[in-house]
């Protein structure tokens, strides 16, 4: 199959809807579902029955703007989000009206406008698809254009080709490190080994954090995609994904994508008919928060207890089973196939001078567009939450952002004009981490914070190594004191002490990263510690 | 040029440690080259005959050029390594770590019956931990005495997980294991049951002499009494590598 082949299949797929001149488009992600979009799915089936026949119902993956779900969009089949008429917090009794105003004016009573900055100041790749798409459709994807990488990589390129278009675009590993990921693919494909695996992270645990899961929810053929790609280029053929049991509608739309792309010939043997073959099995993370670590991810999958293990040596030479492994995370994965489409001189035009492309952003907490948003590396950080998240709610003040996860810190609003990348993030005493942004207002405490995080990073510890496993019941215990106003002078210099003990000696990214929430806290407000103290 | 008899696939490297020029095989570790020499290094869960564990931090070295510290028991040795075991920082770092461990359960050596013979009490001595400066966790735990030969104390266990890997590795028996997560990880017999009812354990007693404190003893010690034997396991170790 060439890319012409590819092509005339797109083409057969967009006819089968040929009648269609109207989508009405129901979000059935996560957060969209868990605020009842399923009843308002099935209303809207039902109110629009049979007698219009050139419109239809579709479920379609995460719009972005979570806060207002249930988001149900009416749109010609190939207009995208922006020119779409979009109505929130829609609720089944709302199903007669919408398909009622459907030839006239929008419904007043739900509408919300896609011209606010939200949606605007967006630039998608990742997302490209998701709202427009039916994520269990494999002819859904292949319409839009979708395995255009793969197709173009197998018949048009060989594997250091893709290598080379990969280490062009700049991208960096989205799962939070910000590794180079064309130096990471080029060190697997140049292991001399006969069996390597390709790995897709996909166990997301930070607090706040789900690009992954609305990735993985709205547009999963697209993560398949990626990793076909990386198989073809390093020379594996077998691959997994290991996902978190607690997203069980990413797994099960997982499986439906691996099943339709292997009946359709673009997964297993021969793919596309070339010589190529790959198996992608999905694996389930049992809630374990160090299982996203990359070494107790691929002990978890070889069935031993998810606990890591020092490094060197890395996964690109002894991985899985201790063969040469190529582990990468989910949004980086979903890179791919516009990189091998568009090309890596495309990509690296886009985002700063050494953080290429785009970057997924949860926003969470107190800000008034809770939701998923995509914009450039390089985005300052007033953008993102006073422009595009609606800065924060109720005339309150903002009080600090805090990025990373458990391993990042708070960022304070003087800070806020920098350009979001790995460097910048970096400097100012946090890291990209996955993706998560939990937006905090005057109210917040930053002891609290500190110890919310610690409270976290103590019960996900894995036990094996003595600073982590005891050092943040340690931590915890001393802000748990300071929280409450017990704490003297001679805890927070333990604290400051524990803190440097554990970042420098934990075996792993999770304790090595555990203090930094208790260290940027402190750097930015240390009189919040001070004014706590007992003995003051 | 003929090859010779014995193809040389290690080669041979020279570094520094501590200044001292050395010379070592390149498929040694850190800690193998330091013992060989005599160089100090504090360790706990590393043990010679035994995988890697790479779990107690306390051999912990600085090599110049890395930018983080490096286990000497998981780290090769390179061409042209230079590396400083004892620094200041060091030092602190492994005095916290022991206070740590000591804080974590309850290790009242006075009232124990490796109290002499503890490899914790010695490393303790050897770091210069004089007190403890971190709260006491104060969580008890029960004593498994159900075993007809030995017995396990739950409140001197460090997690080393020597047991573990000396009961799957040497042994073959695979009886030990750990449970839980965090501070509450607990070794087990068989599936948490009582150790005198497994079916696995073959009562070789290899855990008791690997294990470095007085969690794991035989039987019938009172004070001070229980002193352990590990020169087998090096020797079992090479056998079992050369068969």
């Amino acid at each position: 199959m060439n890319l012409d082949d590819l092509a005339d299949l797109a083409k057969q797929y967009r006819a089968v809807d040929q009648q269609v001149t109207r989508e009405i488009r129901v979000c059935v992600a996560a957060s969209c579902q868990s605020s009842g979009a399923g009843p308002v799915q099935d209303a809207l089936v039902t109110a629009l029955g049979t007698e219009l026949p050139d419109c239809k119902v579709k479920g379609v993956g995460c719009m972005g703007l979570c806060s207002a779900g249930p988001l149900v969009a009416v749109a010609a089949p190939d207009e995208c989000l922006e020119e779409a008429t979009l109505y929130r917090d829609v609720t089944p009794a709302d199903a007669d009206d919408i398909i009622g105003t459907l030839d006239g004016a929008p419904l007043e009573r739900l509408h919300c406008p896609t011209n606010q900055p939200f949606f605007a100041r967006q630039r998608k790749i990742v997302l490209e698809h998701a709202g427009l798409i039916d994520p269990d459709s494999f002819k859904g994807y292949v319409a839009v254009g979708g395995y255009a990488g793969l197709i173009r990589a197998l018949s048009e390129m060989t594997p250091s080709d893709v290598l080379r278009e990969v280490t062009t675009s700049g991208l960096r590993g989205r799962g939070g490190g910000g590794y180079p990921t064309g130096l990471k693919w080029s060190t697997v494909a140049k292991m001399p080994a006969e069996q390597k695996y390709v790995i897709c992270n996909a166990d997301e645990g930070d607090p706040g954090a789900f690009m992954d899961r609305a990735i993985l929810e709205s547009d999963p053929h697209r993560v398949i995609e990626g990793m076909a790609i990386a198989a073809y280029a390093i020379g594996a053929n077998k691959a997994f994904v290991y996902v978190r049991a607690e997203y069980p509608l990413a797994v099960e739309r997982l499986h439906t994508a691996i099943r339709k792309a292997k009946r359709s010939g673009f997964l297993g043997n021969k793919i596309a008919d070339t010589q190529f073959n790959l198996e992608v099995e999905v694996r389930l993370g049992a809630g374990a928060f160090v299982c996203g670590e990359e070494t107790a991810l691929m002990a978890s999958i070889e069935g031993l207890r998810g606990q890591p293990r020092p490094r060197p040596p890395y996964p690109a030479e002894s991985g899985l089973w201790g063969r040469p492994t190529l582990i990468n995370n989910v949004e980086t994965f979903a890179n791919i196939a516009p990189i091998i489409r568009e090309g890596g001189d495309w990509f690296a035009a886009i985002g700063t001078e050494r953080s290429k492309g785009t970057k997924v952003f949860a926003l969470a907490g107190t800000i008034t567009n809770t939701g998923l948003i995509e914009v450039p590396m390089g985005t300052s950080l007033r953008d993102i939450i006073e422009v595009i998240g609606g800065g924060i709610p109720g005339g309150k003040a903002f009080k600090a952002v805090q990025t990373g996860g458990p391993s990042g810190g708070c960022i304070p609003s003087q800070h806020l004009d920098i350009g979001v990348d790995y460097d910048s993030l970096k400097t100012l005493g946090t890291m990209m981490g996955s993706g998560g942004m939990i937006v905090m207002d005057e109210t917040s405490s930053m002891v609290d914070v500190a110890r919310y995080f610690m409270e976290f990073c103590m019960t996900e510890s894995c036990g094996k190594c003595i600073p982590c496993r005891t050092g943040t019941q340690q931590m915890h215990s001393i802000l748990d004191r300071l929280a409450k106003s017990q704490g003297t002078r001679a805890d927070l210099l333990l604290l400051e002490e524990l803190c440097e003990v554990v970042q420098a000696t934990s075996l792993c990214g999770l304790g090595q990263t555990a203090p930094n929430p208790v260290l940027s806290t402190m750097r930015y407000f240390r009189d919040e510690y001070e004014a706590k103290l007992s003995d003051a | 040029m003929p090859l010779p008899a014995n193809r040389p696939n290690v080669r041979v490297v020279t570094l520094q440690i501590d200044g001292q020029d050395l010379s070592a095989r390149e498929d040694e570790t850190i800690i193998e080259v330091c013992r060989e020499h005599g160089i100090p290094i504090p360790s706990l869960c590393y043990l010679d005959g035994l995988s890697i564990w790479g779990a107690c931090r306390l051999c912990l070295v600085e090599v110049t050029g890395q930018g983080r510290l490096l286990a000497a028991c998981s780290t090769r040795v390179t061409e042209g390594m230079q590396i400083q075991t004892n620094t200041e920082t060091l030092q602190r770092y492994r005095r916290t770590i022991v206070e740590l461990l000591f804080a974590e359960r309850n290790h009242v050596c006075s009232v124990c019956v490796s109290n002499g013979h503890c490899e914790l009490q010695f490393m303790a001595q050897m770091c210069g931990v004089d007190h403890v400066r971190v709260p006491h966790r104060q969580v008890s735990y029960p004593v498994d005495s159900s075993h007809e030969m030995f017995r396990v104390d739950h409140d001197r266990c460090i997690l080393c997980t020597r047991c573990v890997r000396v009961c799957d590795e040497i042994e073959g028996a695979h009886t030990w294991d750990v449970m839980g997560r965090g501070s509450d990880c607990q070794v087990i017999t068989d599936m948490a049951e009582p150790w005198g009812d497994s079916d696995t354990c073959t009562s070789c007693g290899k855990c008791v002499q690997v294990c470095p404190t007085g969690a794991l003893v035989k039987q019938g010690t009172s004070v001070g009494e229980m002193v352990k034997d590990q020169h087998f396991l090096p020797i079992l170790a090479r056998r079992r590598h050369i068969l």
